[in-house]
């Protein structure tokens, strides 16, 4: 797939270099910030002598530096993860570990959201992260994916995101503090106005010059990807929908097209649209905050950051051919094969746990009797769906009432159901609980999937109903 | 003697078309905003803090540029393109290799990349700060829906280069029609629309067939997104976006606490 190594090595040498240099010159530029305004904090104190933020960040400095000479130097080849560190990244990568990971890591950045939000703590990660890229994509298997034309408007987004995740936290932090001591929201205390032009006008001048500056140089260092003419017949493998998609694609492995590709989508569509409607709260409008919209926050969080973007970015750099998962570092290999013995629950029930075959109607029976027949067979997931749908609202409000009781419990409680169910009404309370079981449903049937094969709960080939 | 400038600003073709003195007074920065056209969808003054960077990002009005930079570089590539199975891969192909300025492609796909990144990205801040909140809950729909016509946008967008991966991904985006319920011909519920014990609902007459013009990606599937992707869904979301600006004015002005 890529050749000779020396030959992408050469192909890439540009490219680190610059990057590294880059990274220099942010942290040279946020040292060169400190000295300037003054803001220099001291970090840790050992035997009398201090880290401050001005020295580490021009050490990282340095070190940038050093690598960028490197790298120009010709010896990008040395600039690598370890092989065995690649080898074990992709060894333990699979979509369960990587969807929980990134579940439990941003459910960690949640929860120490005081700690993550201090610029220094982001900046260092941010370094991190440029470090990290720097030393993967020597790695010509990870160098092949991300660097594939319409996927580095993807690498963007993720570093994007970060950034503006963590601009907002650090802004609803800042305010949260200040309103648990009794003041305004910042956006708030801050009353003065101005005038249009030049104060706003400009700033759009600017931006837009900057902005197409940006999109020239782009166009000039990227050429936007071209393959060979279309045809009917050569299928590639693997065929992937735009980007954008992906995370619907994705679920594409756990539900059936009709609810992955049209259902699911207008749900996600009308429910973002619903939102200003089923959010009855009036704290937090016009400002950052996430004390006063817990719920809201952590619920639109895992719809945006996990179901949404977790999903695409796992689709466009971690599904090679056939769908199959492959670790970052890992060859797309098309002969690569994963067993697939999915069963569906009705399996489950009649053969597993009762010992019986599956009903079904004896051959030459009409029509209404098959569809009986049919019915009875997948019984048990007609049960486990309408108990999900429809024991599930009224049994979140007692929880969370039994949670309330129990100290321990009641401080990882962010919404207090038994109040949203009264002052939301019936009606809306129906409408986000079963949003909410919606969206819990994906990574309910990826885990039922993960740990004991579940193909459907309800599964009618004969009509095409799958679920 | 009056500079230049000044006979230029006091002619009559310069007072015809400016219809205010340069805006270096505060009168006249006021006067500004109110007679130019461009610069009336503002207002006059605003709150300092909600055009602070760090508070706006500035994505919504970014998402704009880009709408803008996309038609200006759509209607350039409409010169050179033919959206037929003759003419729509070697016109790209003669666009990377034989025009001058061969990057007003990239412009217009990176820009278009962007552009989805920008609205998500709006989007995002619009949640954070709760500015969809009362009065502005309309508008939080109409993006919505702008939402969505970017995608559309870009979808059918992706057609019109008529390589592999264009048509690849269109088919796989647009197999899912298949099974929209009752709609499409492997979709629940599709057998039962029957006359006669006739199928209602084949691969000839289904939502994809709809959308495609055709049983698979073919020619008519290459027109019909064309005309979707130069001209209606353009159409509609101007009209969204004149909506979308005129409620910010509307509902309590740009983001901020009312």
């Amino acid at each position: 797939m890529h050749g000779n190594e020396a030959e992408f090595l050469e192909s890439i040498t540009g490219f680190v270099g610059a990057w590294y240099l880059f990274a220099a010159l942010m942290n040279t530029g946020a040292a060169l910030y400190l000295w300037r305004s003054g803001r220099v904090t001291t970090l840790v104190k050992v035997a009398g002598v201090g880290l401050n933020t001005l020295t580490l960040w021009a050490l990282v400095a340095t070190v940038f530096v050093t690598l960028s000479g490197l790298a120009f130097g010709g010896g990008v080849g040395g600039l690598r993860l370890p092989q065995a560190l690649r080898d074990a990244f992709d060894a333990v990568m699979a979509p369960q570990y990587y969807v929980t990971g990134m579940l439990v890591f941003l459910a960690i950045l949640y929860v120490a959201r005081r700690f993550f939000v201090q610029p220094v703590v982001a900046w260092g990660g941010l370094n991190f992260v440029l470090l990290y890229m720097g030393l993967s994509i020597t790695d010509p298997d990870f160098a092949s994916i991300v660097t594939k034309p319409d996927n580095v408007p993807i690498v963007g987004l993720v570093y994007l995101l970060g950034f503006f995740t963590w601009l907002g936290a650090y802004k609803a932090v800042l305010n949260d503090d200040r309103l648990a001591e009794g003041l305004e929201p910042l956006e708030k205390a801050d009353d003065e106005k101005v005038l249009v032009w030049p104060d706003l006008v400009y700033t759009e001048l600017i931006c837009m010059v900057a902005l197409t500056a940006l999109l020239l140089v782009w166009g000039i260092l990227l050429q936007a990807p071209l393959e060979e003419a279309a045809s009917t017949v050569k299928t590639p493998n693997p065929s992937k929908a735009p980007w954008y998609f992906l995370g619907l694609q994705e679920m594409l492995v756990y539900y059936d097209p009709w609810m992955a590709g049209v259902v699911l989508p207008s749900v996600v569509v009308a429910g973002l649209m619903a939102i200003p409607y089923i959010d009855y709260n009036k704290a937090g409008s016009g400002y950052y905050t996430i004390s006063q919209r817990k719920f809201a926050y952590v619920t639109f969080q895992f719809g945006f950051l996990v179901l949404w973007v977790t999903l695409i970015v796992m689709g466009t750099f971690m599904r090679g051919p056939n769908w199959n998962f492959f670790g970052l570092y890992e060859t797309w290999d098309a002969h690569k094969v994963e067993a697939l013995n999915n069963v569906d629950l009705s399996e489950y029930f009649w053969v597993s746990l009762l010992g019986s075959a599956r009903p079904s109607a004896p051959l030459g029976s009409s029509g209404v009797v098959s569809l009986g027949y049919i019915l009875l067979r997948e019984a048990p997931g007609f049960v486990c769906v309408f108990l999900y749908f429809a024991a599930l609202p009224p049994a979140m409000v007692l929880g969370c009432k039994w949670m309330e009781d129990r100290p321990l419990l009641s401080k990882l409680r962010i919404v207090d159901m038994k109040e949203l169910f009264l002052r939301a009404g019936f009606v809306r309370y129906m409408v986000i609980s079963h949003l909410l079981l919606l969206m819990g449903l994906l990574p309910l049937k990826m885990v039922l999937r993960w740990t004991v094969n579940m193909k459907y709960f309800i599964s009618i080939p004969e009509y095409f109903l799958n679920f | 003697m009056a500079s230049l400038g000044d006979i230029i600003r006091e002619s009559q073709i310069w007072k015809s078309v400016f219809r205010h003195p340069l805006p270096v007074d505060r009168r006249n920065r006021v006067v500004v905003m109110l007679t130019n056209f461009f610069l009336h969808l503002h207002p006059v003054s605003v709150k300092k803090q909600g055009i602070a960077l760090s508070y706006t990002w500035c994505m919504g009005g970014v998402t704009f540029f880009l709408f803008l930079v996309e038609t200006i570089t759509g209607v350039l590539l409409m010169f050179y393109y033919r959206p037929t199975l003759e003419w729509a891969y070697n016109d790209i192909l003669a666009l990377r290799d034989v025009a001058s300025l061969g990057i007003l492609r990239e412009l217009h796909r990176w820009g278009a990349h962007a552009m989805v990144i920008t609205v998500w990205l709006h989007m995002y801040r619009v949640f954070l700060t709760g500015s969809y909140k009362p009065p502005r809950e309309f508008n939080w729909v109409v993006g919505g829906i702008l939402l969505l016509l970017t995608l559309l946008l870009s979808f059918t967008g992706y057609l019109l280069p008529w390589d592999q991966l264009a048509i690849w991904a269109i088919t796989v985006g647009s197999n899912m029609a298949r099974a929209t319920p009752f709609l499409g011909f492997e979709g629940p519920g599709a057998q039962l629309l029957t006359v006669d014990g006739i199928d209602m609902i084949t691969n000839a007459s289904d939502a994809r067939f709809g959308l495609l013009g055709a049983r698979f990606v073919g020619e008519e599937t290459l027109n019909r997104f064309y005309v979707l992707h130069c001209i209606a869904i353009p159409l509609g979301a101007a009209l969204l976006i004149a909506i979308h600006f005129w409620r910010v004015r509307k509902d309590g002005g740009i983001s901020g606490p009312l």
